[in-house]
């Protein structure tokens, strides 16, 4: 945690404390939200709060605000998300970078990971990959294009994916991704995985497309040994674009028959008054401690995991 | 029977996979942070034995499957089925050899085993850990010898042939580990 907060200190990126409860919720129908409610002065009938997913939102009202770059630890909840590698709530390290597009992070990122795991990286140079790069690889598939049939058809060819149906396209893409091609990235050092399909672009500038090359999202992965460590995004500045992907995911929700959540207006004041372009990345901590440890499972790295909470 | 939703899932679980009874072994949550949530699960058939992996979206169920371990006491062999009873109800069940398998050669009159019961049909039998059997034919032990060494074959009264030390003589009961199928001592009548 000092070599942490050093790294941070001598780049002149400064530690922020936002809200863990939020009068906003998470809108991805992939992401859920802990429900809690509030009742006391100010709520005299109580009203409904979020536990963070992630402190996003609050952290991009900062750099609207003029924070300049900004860093903060604190704790992130799920619902729904408990197993080997997940934990209800978890450790995350997000940080913003005012001027950076998300290759000048990806430096950024390696460069602390590399700091964090004092040794226990062999010493080479983390590899860049396109999503669409390791799907040719591995698959020998453009998942910018390939319809859901075709993502179906070549799941089905991998017998441990046999018996699973209904998925969208989306759905079909990170089954691949986190079945097959996840398992089998090198082991041993840094990949970061970039500019993923459009339709994943969660909160990520959307790049535009050229002759022959797809719109993808301006978004990346960090993996080691198989795991996934960290998602970064050159940022959405855009309010119109913001709020009408708050309102597709809203949609999606009433379709999956997923709880409705409210989404940040505040947020969305934010981005209008106008926040710098930046890119942005959120790390879990936990998940490190597991890779560069040696360890197999979360509960190995937490105190007391949810079982035991 | 009941459906388990992928929520409910964890090792041990008996559900229908393909009309084949199967327990779970391992269950793993597998989701990527901005995507789609899976359950990914190791399973064994409970009548082939074979193991299978399966993936499902999360929020799926399957079907349970009406499979129950009881403890019943093996009465006897009639050549093609094995039968066993509850030892309150005395009722009986009859197992064939797909069920028994190899585990035939350790079962002994009166012992208690554990038959698996899938919709009241026996699908596996578990004899108990160790076994006590009486040697039926080995050649003479050499006087002198100690429990190092080579060891020789014996046949048991059962019909299952273990290797044993050479100072182990005919009509000797000695204790067999059965999941090994290893000597593990004399014991003394």
């Amino acid at each position: 945690m000092s070599r942490l907060r050093c790294f941070f200190a001598e780049k002149g990126v400064l530690e922020v404390e936002t809200p863990l409860l939020s009068a906003a919720g998470t809108t991805d129908p992939q992401i859920h939200s802990f429900e809690t409610r509030y009742e006391g002065p100010g709520a005299a009938q109580g009203r409904p709060l979020y536990l963070a997913t992630s402190p996003e939102f609050a952290m991009k009202r900062l750099l609207a605000a003029g924070s300049g770059p900004i860093y903060q630890i604190c704790k992130a909840f799920r619902q729904g998300e408990a197993g080997r590698l997940h934990n209800p709530e978890f450790t995350m390290l997000e940080w913003y970078r005012p001027g950076f597009d998300h290759f000048q992070l990806m430096d950024e990122v390696e460069a602390l990971v590399t700091e964090l795991a004092d040794g226990r990286l062999p010493d080479v140079s983390a590899k860049r990959m396109t999503y669409a790069k390791l799907f040719q690889q591995h698959l020998g598939l453009d998942p910018h294009r390939a319809s859901a049939e075709v993502l179906a058809q070549c799941a089905t060819g991998f017998p441990a994916l046999a018996g699973i149906s209904g998925l969208d396209r989306d759905g079909w893409l990170d089954l691949l991704m986190s079945h097959i091609i996840q398992p089998r990235l090198e082991q041993g050092c840094l990949t970061f995985v970039y500019h993923y399909p459009a339709s994943q672009a969660a909160l990520a500038r959307i790049s535009q497309p050229a002759a022959d090359i797809p719109a993808v999202a301006e978004r990346f992965e960090l993996f080691y040994q198989g795991v996934e460590l960290a998602n970064g995004f050159h940022e959405l500045t855009d309010a119109r674009e913001q709020r009408a992907r708050f309102e597709r995911d809203l949609a999606q929700r009433r379709v999956q028959d997923l709880p409705s959540v409210p989404m940040d207006d505040r947020l969305l004041m934010a981005l209008d008054e106008g926040m710098p372009p930046c890119a942005g990345v959120a790390l879990g901590l936990d998940r490190l401690l597991v890779v560069f440890n040696g360890l197999t499972r979360l509960s190995d790295a937490i105190a007391f995991p949810f079982v035991r909470a | 029977m009941a459906n388990y939703s992928t929520n409910e899932f964890r090792s041990g679980l008996k559900v229908m996979i393909d009309n084949d009874p199967c327990a779970m072994i391992e269950c793993e949550f597998v989701k990527p942070g901005k995507g789609q949530a899976f359950a990914r699960v190791k399973l064994r058939n409970l009548l082939t034995g074979r193991t299978v992996e399966r993936t499902y979206k999360s929020g799926e169920s399957l079907p349970g499957a009406d499979v129950m371990d009881t403890d019943l006491q093996y009465l006897y062999n009639d050549g093609e089925f094995w039968y066993f009873m509850h030892p309150e109800t005395f009722e009986q069940v009859a197992a064939d050899a797909s069920a028994v398998g190899d585990n035939g050669k350790w079962l002994k009159e009166q012992d208690s085993c554990v038959v698996t019961l899938w919709n009241d049909r026996p699908i596996d039998v578990v004899p108990p850990n160790f076994v006590e059997l009486r040697i039926v034919e080995t050649d003479p032990g050499v006087r002198g010898d100690t429990a190092s060494g080579g060891g020789k074959p014996a046949t048991l009264e059962t019909g299952a042939v273990v290797r044993v030390p050479l100072f182990v003589e005919n009509d000797e009961i000695i204790k067999v580990d059965t999941r090994s199928g290893e000597y593990v001592g004399r014991v003394k009548g």
